[in-house]
């Protein structure tokens, strides 16, 4: 099954107002510094980007490190500009990468 | 491993064989707590908010099983069971419940798997596969919020009785039993762990020590590691019969699938 | 104190003692090697000048699983145009790696705060830098107990 992701944003907000948004997403951030029963280190899996568009446009950007909890859990703030999209996207080790959207209606 | 259990444990061993003597009481209907309340702020607010919650995924990927056309009958849950937000309201909360043709309780996730098997013409999910625990925690969250009612009569009676035993029973190296601790102590701190009166309310829960979901018997799994006790295998009667007697120990208190415990 | 009472005595109760312990007979202070926290820092930002303030890092002070630590981020500052924080980055001391998470920020957040949640590999501190549109760099530092590490080694 793919990696699933939970995004809460308003559906409608007033222009100019600043919005919360909550992003959730399912990975196991395996830190690269644990040893298996095997003796041997296991190989870190991690996601280690994450950004936000409106409209097209960069609004947020982070880097994610092996010290971001599994499940990658971010909260964060922008201006209500325009109606459109956000679109949220997750890049990470082993090919890993999701893109998920969401609609908002400014008024 | 059981981290917290390692250390608490030994220390509660050491603390009973100090005392000669043992008051043993079950907790009074009015005093049960959930180990929610027990919990930091933190924690509590994880599993409050469905978007901080990270159980949420799991319903998220159980809600999407739900409609998923499975094994050679090429059926899935929704095409006899319709809307889960209807039929599958409160079902988690009786269950185990007892099976007419197994003469025996069967658990939430044996029951998923039995119409995996008879229904779906599938085969049964492991236990603990992301799978499984998405479906139950599907089913779980539609009984959240409703009392714990499992059904107590003369055909589950002897199970219920039956996990009292093993729940009573001093066991393990350390010669401890389950009641030792969430009967007896409960509430007491030891070696910094405030020992919870041990109700099966949240499963499948997000635990973040796991960090991940998991379910009530690999809980109970954990619980007869920190005894230094032997753990039954996955799927076993004694594993039932134990999460029914504790269903029927937490009646009346309220289902909070999927939860988050430290 | 009798056996039944001592056990019973808090982890958290220990740790404090423990940590008072440590910092009496550490003190003064030995003009010591920078710790990874500030080498990595340093690394970052060279000699420029780090200010303390503007920042605040919010974290519980006592956790008891460090797999997964609560922490917002806050820095005082307008978001406009030509006033606003560009980048967050945040730093712990005793993980095995000194990075947290780093953020970028344009004055379209309205406010620059973010909250995520963390792995701390036992009681240590952290430190969050932002770097202002002026170019200027401001601190902030929060300690927290952590009673049960992240689960860094063991498999689970
Ligand atoms: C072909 C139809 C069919 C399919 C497909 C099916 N079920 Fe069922 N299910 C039933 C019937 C009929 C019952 C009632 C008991 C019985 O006859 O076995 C039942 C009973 C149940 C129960 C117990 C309800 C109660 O009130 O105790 C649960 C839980 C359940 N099913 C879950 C599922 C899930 C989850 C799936 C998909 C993985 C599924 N079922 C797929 C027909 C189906
Ligand atoms: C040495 C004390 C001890 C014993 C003995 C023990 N447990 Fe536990 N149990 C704990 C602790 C401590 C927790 C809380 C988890 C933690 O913080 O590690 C817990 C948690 C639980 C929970 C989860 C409660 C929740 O809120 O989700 C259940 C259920 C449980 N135990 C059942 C049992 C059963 C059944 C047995 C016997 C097989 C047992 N325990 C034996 C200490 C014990």
């Amino acid at each position: 099954m793919t990696a699933r992701a939970l995004i809460n944003v308003p559906r409608k907000a007033k222009r100019g107002d600043v919005i919360e948004i909550k992003t959730l997403i399912s990975h196991v951030m395996e830190s690269g510094f644990r040893t298996g029963t095997n003796g041997k280190t296991i190989p870190r899996d991690i996601i280690t980007s994450f950004a936000c568009t409106y409209n097209g446009e960069e609004i947020f950007a982070t880097q994610f490190y092996p010290a971001v909890a599994a499940n990658p859990f971010v909260t964060f703030y922008t201006i209500a500009t325009d109606n459109g999209t956000l679109a949220f996207t997750w890049i990470g080790d082993n090919g890993f990468e999701v893109t998920q959207e969401a609609k908002i209606v400014v008024e | 491993m059981e981290k917290r259990l390692r250390l608490v444990a030994p220390a509660l061993a050491i603390v009973l064989a100090a005392i000669a003597s043992l008051a043993f009481a079950e907790i009074p209907l009015s005093q049960r707590r959930s180990g929610y309340e027990q919990m930091s702020r933190e924690v509590k607010a994880m599993q409050d908010d469905d978007t901080s919650n990270p159980a949420s995924l799991s319903v998220l990927d159980g809600e999407a099983l739900w409609t998923r056309r499975e094994g050679s009958a090429q059926k899935s849950c929704a095409d006899c069971h319709h809307d889960a937000e209807t039929s599958m309201r409160g079902v988690s909360a009786r269950y185990p419940a007892f099976d007419a043709a197994k003469r025996r309780p069967l658990d939430i996730e044996q029951r998923i798997n039995l119409c995996r098997t008879e229904k779906q013409q599938a085969t049964p999910l492991p236990f603990e596969s992301r799978d499984l625990l998405a479906l139950t925690a599907y089913l779980g969250k539609q009984s959240r919020g409703m009392p714990i009612a499992v059904i107590s009569d003369d055909d589950t009676k002897p199970f219920i009785e039956a996990g009292r035993q093993i729940y009573a029973r001093r066991q393990g190296q350390l010669n401890l039993s389950c009641q030792n601790c969430h009967d007896d102590n409960a509430g007491q701190k030891l070696a910094g762990v405030e020992l919870p009166q041990g109700h099966p309310t949240g499963y499948p829960l997000y635990r973040l020590e796991w960090q991940s979901l998991g379910s009530l018997q690999r809980r109970l799994r954990n619980c007869l590691f920190g005894m230094r006790a032997e753990p039954y295998a996955y799927g076993a009667d004694e594993y039932v019969d134990l999460e029914l007697f504790l269903m029927w120990r937490a009646r009346g208190m309220t289902v909070e699938t999927p939860a988050v415990r430290p | 104190m009798d056996a039944m009472a001592r056990l019973l005595i808090t982890r958290r109760e220990a740790v404090l003692a423990g940590a008072a312990a440590l910092s009496a007979s550490a003190l003064p202070a030995p003009a010591a090697a920078l710790g990874q926290m500030d080498t990595a820092i340093r690394n970052v930002f060279g000699e420029a000048t780090i200010r303390a303030g503007k920042v605040t890092l919010d974290l519980p002070p006592l956790v008891e699983n460090g797999n997964t630590v609560p922490m917002t981020v806050s820095v005082e500052s307008p978001m406009t145009k030509d006033n606003y924080v560009k980048a967050i980055h945040v730093f712990n001391d005793k993980n095995p790696q000194p990075n947290v998470i780093s953020l970028k920020l344009s004055p379209r957040a309205g406010k620059a705060v973010i909250a995520t949640r963390i792995r701390l590999a036992g009681t240590q501190k952290l430190t969050a830098i932002a770097e202002m549109s002026d170019g200027t760099l401001w601190s902030g530092t929060e300690e927290v107990v952590v009673t049960l590490a992240a689960c860094l080694e063991d498999l689970p």
